[in-house]
């Protein structure tokens, strides 16, 4: 029992890590269409980022303040601008195909003009072990846990109290009528960007530490958080939280208990069932086939 | 006109792959080998992507599949000739399974859902040591004989391979011809319509997966015998990513496309691998190169001529509605 526990406690740890680059994955689908296949490198460049940064001597705080800063200007505009913007009226494939080509850039480009070897990254953590009632959890687990929960949480907080975050929603449900209204969606979606790109960088900050930095860290983890983002519901923000959390804990559970070589079926499987069953996702809204 | 066109350059082609070797060494006749075997396993994905308008990012799995049938049926002695039709018969079956969650969902989701299959697949033959080898692979994979004429040089195997390539390309000419070709295209442009005019969506959908599929099981089944020792890396799902790019490079729905996209997603990087300073590079200029494609050319290289065309009737439509107004005002 208390192994069982302690699995699930180190598997919402990495749920909850899913659960960031899941939730910049629906934002982006539903405020511009976008899917982003780039999601992981988007984890991937920050992690070097933050780590050229500490190389000139900044400490890990100022470091991260720094990539955000670079990640939204980069990650956030230049994505926009560069790849999206003029992709969008195609369709969806172009951009995916386009995003698919860009992660196959950063990545080979990080591996052939940085490095192809694994650099270690700091952890925001002290490396201490704590025994509750028999249960032994890390620091690091319950600290990346809890920061994450609460950055997604920030998050949605952000999108259903404020007024910006509202208007970014009637952009996500109706774009027209959100003009109408007289909301700046160019604005908006720009703000969706942003919010990816930062979520990406705080991503890095909690998943480094254990993946370490690598040019090929982020293959995983894109497809992961897709994968969470479909299971939880792709038009429903809370479902990127519920999808994570359930893919990190599956995943755990099947390595402990099943086979560790199968591991990186079980988020597949779980998928498979939700959309063969549940196609919307498990908490999402269903919506109509349009002729 | 087209058709003519067609027969003639397909000729010259014909020619110049049959001429080519004996000015290769023998590494440059393995590339070529390498470049066919791609392209009869892309025109299958062009067949399912860019005729039928799927999604699919799974088909190095097809490749793996083929490639281990036709490994794993030589090791316990059964003929190479029993052992290709084999995988491309369980590939068609595989196929068609994979094409179920087809009718349930589409564009990403599809996408994503094959992408899924690839990676179980891979998990399998990695794992699976006591029939894959799991990655110590299969190693000494014979090259087979053809009416006791031995096919084991490099020269010998890459005419089996450029006479099968053919034959593989002739059968999706006449298959792209014929009723089902133009039903596959009909559930590409709508499939809605295609429904209403009584063409079966399920079943179409479901043969296109499965003949892709049969293809790159050919395919897997030439490359085992051709590198002779498979382990899991060719058939990883970044391999199948790089095989929806070929097509989507060389151009989707264009017959010719897959001979290019298979030329610049894996004979080019083979070939530039030894070479010091470009190796490391090729990969992220192909990324960035795919990125500006989708952003000028989305429908490919080989729309560069029907973009010319197009370009040039617009001009002479225009310039006629110019000559005509003209002549309108002076009378």
């Amino acid at each position: 029992m208390t192994d069982f526990l302690q699995l699930v406690l180190s598997g919402l740890a990495t749920g909850s890590i899913y659960a960031l680059a899941a939730l910049g994955f629906t934002l982006l689908w539903q405020a511009s269409g976008t899917i982003n296949f780039a999601q992981g490198e988007f984890v991937m460049l920050p992690a070097f980022a933050m780590l050229a940064c500490m190389s000139f001597g900044a400490p890990l705080g100022l470091a991260f303040v720094v990539t955000v800063l670079l990640a939204v200007v980069v990650l956030g505009w230049g994505f926009k601008r560069g790849v999206v913007d003029p992709l969008m009226r195609f369709g969806m494939m172009p951009i995916v195909v386009a995003t698919i080509g860009l992660s196959i850039a950063l990545r080979n480009g990080v591996r052939a003009g940085f490095s192809a070897e694994a650099h270690p990254f700091p952890s925001l953590f002290a490396d201490k072990l704590f025994n509750i009632a028999g249960v032994t959890v890390t620091l690091a687990d319950v600290g990346t846990f809890g920061l994450a929960v609460a950055i997604v949480l920030a998050t949605q907080a952000f999108l259903a109290r404020t007024v910006t975050g509202r208007a970014m929603q009637a952009v996500a449900q109706n774009t027209e009528s959100a003009q109408v209204l007289g909301i700046d969606v160019p604005r908006m979606v720009f703000y969706t960007f942003a919010i990816n790109a930062a979520l990406a960088v705080a991503a890095a900050l909690l998943v480094t530490p254990t993946y370490l930095a690598k040019f090929d860290m982020g293959e995983g983890l894109g497809t992961k958080a897709f994968f969470a983002a479909i299971i939880g519901g792709f038009n429903n923000s809370r479902g990127a939280l519920v999808g994570g959390l359930i893919v990190g804990v599956a995943e755990n559970l099947a390595s402990a208990y099943i086979s560790p070589a199968y591991k990186d079926a079980v988020a597949l499987l779980i998928f498979m069932v939700v959309i063969l069953f549940k196609p919307q996702g498990l908490l999402g809204r269903k919506e109509e086939r349009k002729v | 006109m087209k058709t003519r066109c067609l027969i003639l350059f397909t000729a010259i082609a014909a020619a110049a792959l049959l001429a080519a070797p004996h000015f290769l060494k023998s590494y440059g006749i393995y590339l070529l080998s390498y470049w066919l075997i791609y392209t009869i396993a892309t025109m299958g994905l062009n067949l399912t992507v860019g005729y039928a308008g799927q999604k699919s990012l799974g088909h190095a799995a097809f490749l793996g599949i083929g490639a281990y049938t036709v490994a794993i049926l030589l090791k316990a002695g059964v003929s190479f000739w029993l052992g290709l039709p084999a995988a491309a018969l369980l590939c068609f079956a595989v196929g068609l399974v994979l094409g179920f969650p087809a009718l349930r969902v589409q564009t990403i989701y599809l996408a994503f859902a094959t992408l899924g299959f690839n990676t179980a697949v891979w998990l399998l033959i990695r794992n699976e040591e006591w029939l894959t080898g799991g990655t110590f692979g299969i190693n000494n994979i014979a090259r087979p004989e053809f009416f006791g004429y031995s096919l084991e040089g490099n020269l010998a195997y890459y005419h089996l391979v450029l006479g099968i390539t053919v034959l593989m390309g002739l059968k999706l000419w006449i298959l792209l011809r014929s009723p089902w070709g133009k039903a596959f295209t009909a559930l590409r442009d709508n499939a809605i319509r295609a429904e209403s005019l009584g063409i079966s969506v399920r079943g179409y959908t479901l043969l296109s997966f499965a003949i892709g599929a049969a293809y790159a099981g050919v395919a897997g089944g030439l490359f085992a015998s051709l590198v002779q020792f498979i382990e899991p890396g060719p058939f990883t799902v970044a391999a199948s990513i790089m095989m929806y790019l070929m097509v989507v490079v060389g151009g989707p729905g264009y017959f010719l496309g897959p001979v290019l996209g298979a030329a610049v997603g894996v004979v080019l990087p083979e070939w530039l691998r030894d070479v010091p300073g470009v190796a490391n590079w090729y990969l992220p200029a192909f990324g960035a190169a795919v990125v500006v494609l989708m952003v000028w050319l989305p429908d490919g290289l080989l729309s560069i001529p029907d973009r010319l065309k197009a370009r040039r009737e617009a001009r002479e439509a225009s310039a006629a509605r110019t000559a005509a107004a003209r002549k309108e005002v002076l009378q």
